[in-house]
């Protein structure tokens, strides 16, 4: 089935299985590979993206449902060359340590600040419970989120 | 993992939509959110040979009350009514339930409608659905069907719903003044099932005796169970410490738990009769101060 959808600002198609997942389309057929798989039983968050600017586990949709819709993973978050202030973010506090889970993540957190710019740190836990890591005992995820809401807030 | 081969349907209205699952019996899913049915077309759990997918059918989400009930369409997304100012604010046992299904991200794609019409007894909202005496409404190619909740639930797994039907409302109806209602749920971990959860639902009168009271009970059987001998041991009774008990024990009977990696028959019956007690204070607390 083709499948024409716009990802990162880009239009692309695909003609594909219906059963090829979502998350399979974008790193396989479209090659944006910062999106991961970790799990692939919908638990971790690792293959978070935005539909349609909502952030969802594409490990838990089939491409086929993303036809029409806008798509953003975590190479949209670089604009000109610059880092999101997320990005920026987990550098500052040590956000990551193996980087596994770090592009859902961030795009979960990208969602969420939007929706919420002065989060405290229980709202900033409760939206990124879906998202599992399992190095940093999440202290410095949150403080990263905190760094990027108060550069994004100025 | 992948899924076995299907093909895939995208019906633009529900006409459509019954017709194919008329034409294709069985062998047809339908695709709601898909947040249960495509992690076990992953694990080949699930073969359907074809699905359709409602997600293309306009105006199935919603949530507004009207005609007596707060109606919330087929297609309306968990994390809605998790942000409904509405639900928060009215439906205090629909928006705890809301906050404690599978994780945030999950609820951006599962429905309310899909929660009930996967029949899975350890999914969230056929309790919280049974305590409200709700109902859903199906369609098919011969019409439409009002199906009470208390009834809908026919195994695990199973509902009343026809193979070529589909859930498009779910109709709670509208509290009355001095309602409140709570959702407890002990989960090992966000996501998680519960390893028991209860919903309560309660109204009491000028007097502050319980005119109407339900208990709904999550993944302690085989299907969602309806704690009928809790509910009339508080009926027409102020919920005081002594009744809020006995409705407590009562429902710890009701349910009928399997042992699991969750916990013992013993610790989940017990964690049913605690969870009630605590539901029942809060639900009692919430119609008190008017919600």
């Amino acid at each position: 089935m083709l499948v024409k959808l716009s990802i990162n600002g880009e239009k692309r198609e695909a003609d594909v299985e219906p059963r090829l997942l979502l998350v399979h389309l974008i790193r396989e057929v479209l090659r944006l590979t910062g999106t991961h798989i970790g799990c692939d039983t919908t638990h971790c968050g690792a293959c978070t993206i935005l539909m349609d600017g909502r952030p969802v586990k594409s490990c838990t949709v089939f491409a086929v449902q993303a036809h029409g819709k806008q798509l953003m993973t975590v190479e949209g978050l670089e604009q000109d060359g610059k880092l999101h202030p997320l990005q920026e973010g987990f550098m500052a506090e040590h956000g990551l340590q193996c980087g596994y889970c770090t592009p859902g993540m961030l795009m979960t957190s990208y969602a969420f600040l939007k929706k919420h710019p002065a989060p405290t740190e229980d709202d900033i836990r409760w939206a990124i419970s879906g998202n599992l890591c399992r190095c940093t005992g999440y202290v410095n995820i949150v403080k990263s989120v905190q760094y990027a809401a108060a550069k994004i807030r100025g | 993992m992948i899924p076995a081969a299907f093909e895939y349907h995208a019906p633009s209205t529900i006409g459509e939509a019954t017709a194919l699952l008329a034409r294709l019996g069985e062998d047809a899913k339908v695709l709601s959110g898909g947040q249960s049915l495509i992690p076990l077309m992953k694990l080949r759990l699930a073969n359907p040979a074809h699905l359709v997918d409602i997600n293309g059918i306009p105006g199935l989400a919603y949530l507004r009350e009207a005609d007596g009930f707060l109606r919330i369409g087929g297609l309306t997304r968990e994390s809605e009514l998790e942000e409904s100012e509405l639900v928060r604010t009215r439906y205090p046992l629909l928006h705890d339930t809301s906050k404690v299904i599978a994780d945030p991200l999950v609820r951006n794609l599962a429905t309310v409608g899909g929660n009930l019409a996967h029949g899975d007894p350890a999914n969230d909202h056929p309790a919280t659905m049974l305590a409200l005496g709700a109902e859903v409404v199906a369609v098919g190619p011969k019409g439409e069907r009002r199906l009470p909740i208390a009834s809908f639930f026919t195994g695990p797994f199973a509902t009343s719903l026809k193979p070529d039907e589909i859930l498009v409302e779910i109709r709670v109806p509208l509290p009355p003044a001095r309602s409140g209602g709570a959702y407890l749920k002990l989960e090992r971990k966000v996501g998680d099932f519960a390893t028991a959860a209860v919903a309560v639902q309660l109204t009491l009168s000028a007097g502050g005796t319980c005119d109407q009271v339900g208990i709904g009970l999550t993944n302690v059987g085989l299907t969602p169970i309806k704690a009928t001998k809790a509910e009339a041991a508080l009926k027409g009774k102020a919920p005081d410490e002594a009744t809020i008990k006995r409705a407590a024990e009562l429902a710890a009977e009701a349910s009928e738990p399997a042992a699991d990696l969750r916990g013992s028959v013993e610790y989940k019956k017990d964690l049913v009769r605690v969870l009630t007690a605590r539901a029942l204070r809060k639900a009692v607390e919430r119609a008190r101060a008017g919600r």
